[in-house]
């Protein structure tokens, strides 16, 4: 039923006002989002299935594929510990310069990934700061595996502790508070209290934070030695095929990238619900003397908004 | 929220847990950001001003800003209906497509580069049916734009989508219950309410734009003075091992993502004071 049974008469617009927004609101999305979507996918097998699969074997994508996923695995791990280390200091803790720490984290989403890039390339470089030592002691960063780690560090940085900061400073420190002093000791405080309560808000965290890592782009590209089977990352290697004119290979190493994406949208969403439905529950429970309203709307919102809202604002 | 000194005692780790935070973030972001700074002082100024004023990099700026004022222009237009009918309206499919407006941000911008390049061209999908209108959208600057659309498309959607919802229908029906019809209601009532919100999804949206890549290069066609962006220049002056153009390039996009943070914050801080006043405030005529 378009359009829906108008709820408040007052509030109403008139059907084909309704309709019209509707039309041109889904009009937009479809072009911009949901044709160029069926289109990754329709490229990759243009020429059938054979030659998909062909493209998605070739050891040079394979590599690729490998790499990705060493950058992703080796970046997440410390970006959930500095997400949670940084959350648990904001939101459970009052200490001078906290605004400027809060803005500090927020800072790589403003940064040009090109500039990430070079950044790191005048740090550790030939001509870099650290450059001559590294030369001098025969370790590699730039053009190489350590680098590309590192840009994406800094490019992911903001991701977990962005989800965790409204999470934690709306569930408030009570809960924690009584696991003390019932004789819990900090890390059983922490495995029994914090990690349960934080967990959905740390997996969304994760969830964005490696869609970031795998699909980055410009920043890597910079450090990257662009070299085949080895320094390629699955975005550089899409990039590659295509300025070679090979459609069907870069398509389908670029639906590999899009089913990531799909899947991250998908897991993204039911977190999403189970974070509602989980403060929903809590709202509800009589045992809960804290303003839980006003704390539920706060994680409601977090969810569904805080990643896109990267400098969003702050409880 | 005040809370007495001596309840902040009893809970372990702050130390440990704000040590790590800075640690982590001075190592992998503050010092080298510091570190295009300091290499960026020991420039001349003649040098810098020599590359940062050159009629490529103005060129440079000016695409980059231009196809990122009018991309998030138009996903101010586009996105308050989206955010409109996802909040307002009730129809078929309303959670896929709610879930679908973050595409953006899960999709590579590799892929939607060259997917967009590919569908813009003279025989993609969407570039026949422009062609005999006589417009010519990939390896052109309207490319830029249309992939800055693309990558900045969310912003604006999701910072309203929370404003629309809190609104109080009581504050509609009062208007309505006192003359106004609906538009006036939306103008005088309602965006005031949600320009804040619309102007930090411009700004962010804005901030996202003018540093982005990868996306952009594979539509732009990338002509020096015609549709090269700034972050496209920086990376042909390290191919062309001009680390010194690179730096004072990158120290002025970095300086442009520091206002736009800032503007952002401010922004939200201004959002933030009205709410502090809200209920009559917000109404006013």
């Amino acid at each position: 039923m378009i359009g829906g049974p108008p709820p408040r008469r007052a509030n109403a617009e008139p059907r084909w006002l309704r309709h019209l927004l509707i039309g041109t609101g889904l009009g937009f999305l479809a072009l911009f989002l949901a044709i160029p979507l069926i289109a990754v996918f329709s490229e990759a097998l243009a020429a059938g299935w054979g030659r998909y699969l062909e493209a998605l074997v070739d050891p040079d994508a394979q590599s690729a594929i490998r790499l990705t996923l060493i950058i992703a695995i080796s970046v997440l791990p410390m970006n959930i510990l500095f997400g949670i280390a940084a959350a648990w200091a904001i939101a459970r803790f009052d200490f001078p310069g906290k605004n400027l720490l809060v803005t500090l984290i927020d800072l790589p989403f403003a940064v040009s990934p090109v500039v990430v890039g070079l950044v790191f390339l005048l740090i550790f470089g030939a001509q870099g700061i650290f450059g001559p030592w590294l030369a001098a002691n025969d370790i590699k960063v730039v053009f190489a595996l350590p680098g590309m780690i590192i840009v994406t560090m800094f490019i992911t940085a903001p991701f977990v502790a962005r989800e965790l900061i409204p999470l934690m400073q709306a569930q408030g420190r009570e809960e924690e508070e009584a696991a003390l002093s019932l004789g819990a000791s900090g890390w059983q405080m922490f495995r029994r209290v914090t990690l349960p309560n934080i967990r959905w808000g740390l997996l969304y965290g994760v969830i964005l934070a490696n869609a970031r890592a795998m699909g980055e782009f410009g920043a890597v590209s910079v450090v990257s030695g662009h070299i085949r089977g080895q320094t390629n990352t699955l975005p550089l290697h899409v990039e590659i095929l295509y300025n070679e004119y090979n459609a069907i290979g870069a398509f389908a190493s670029a639906s590999v990238l899009a089913l990531l994406a799909v899947v991250t949208l998908i897991a993204k969403t039911a977190v999403e619900w189970r974070i509602r439905r989980e403060t929903r529950v809590l709202s509800e429970s009589p045992a809960q003397e804290r303003p839980v309203a006003s704390a539920s709307r706060d994680m409601g919102a977090s969810a569904g908004s805080l990643r896109s809202n990267p400098s969003g604002e702050w409880p | 929220m005040p809370v007495p000194h001596y309840r902040q005692q009893l809970l372990p780790g702050f130390r440990l847990a704000l040590g790590c935070a800075l640690v982590y973030l001075s190592l992998i972001v503050v010092l080298p950001l510091t570190g295009l700074a300091i290499k960026a002082s020991q420039l001349s100024l003649a040098e810098f001003w020599q590359t940062a004023s050159g009629e490529r990099a103005l060129a440079s700026y000016r695409v980059t800003f231009g196809a990122s004022l009018l991309a998030a222009t138009i996903n101010c237009f586009f996105g308050l209906i989206v955010a409109w009918i996802l909040v307002r309206y009730s129809f078929p499919g309303k959670r896929l497509i709610d879930a679908l407006v973050d595409l953006p941000f899960a999709l590579p911008t590799a892929v939607a580069g060259i997917t967009l390049a590919t569908l813009y061209a003279e025989n993609g999908w969407i570039g026949r049916y422009l062609e005999p209108l006589g417009l010519k959208v990939a390896f052109t600057p309207l490319g830029i734009v249309v992939a800055l659309t693309f990558v900045s498309l969310p912003f604006v959607v999701r910072t309203l989508q929370p404003v629309l919802e809190d609104i109080e229908p009581e504050v509609e029906e009062a208007a309505a219950s006192l003359g106004a019809s609906r538009f006036q209601t939306f103008v005088r009532v309602l965006l005031p309410t949600i320009l804040p919100a619309l102007l930090t999804g411009f700004t962010l949206a804005l901030s996202r734009s003018v540093g982005e890549y990868g996306s952009v290069i594979f539509i732009a066609g990338n002509m020096p003075l015609i549709s090269e962006i700034t972050p496209l220049l920086i990376i042909s002056k390290l191919e062309q091992y001009d680390v010194v153009g690179a730096t004072a390039l990158a120290t002025v996009m970095l300086a442009i993502s520091f206002v736009l943070l800032l503007a952002v914050n401010a922004l939200q801080w201004w959002t933030a004071h009205r709410d502090g006043r809200d209920g009559a405030g917000t109404g006013q005529p």
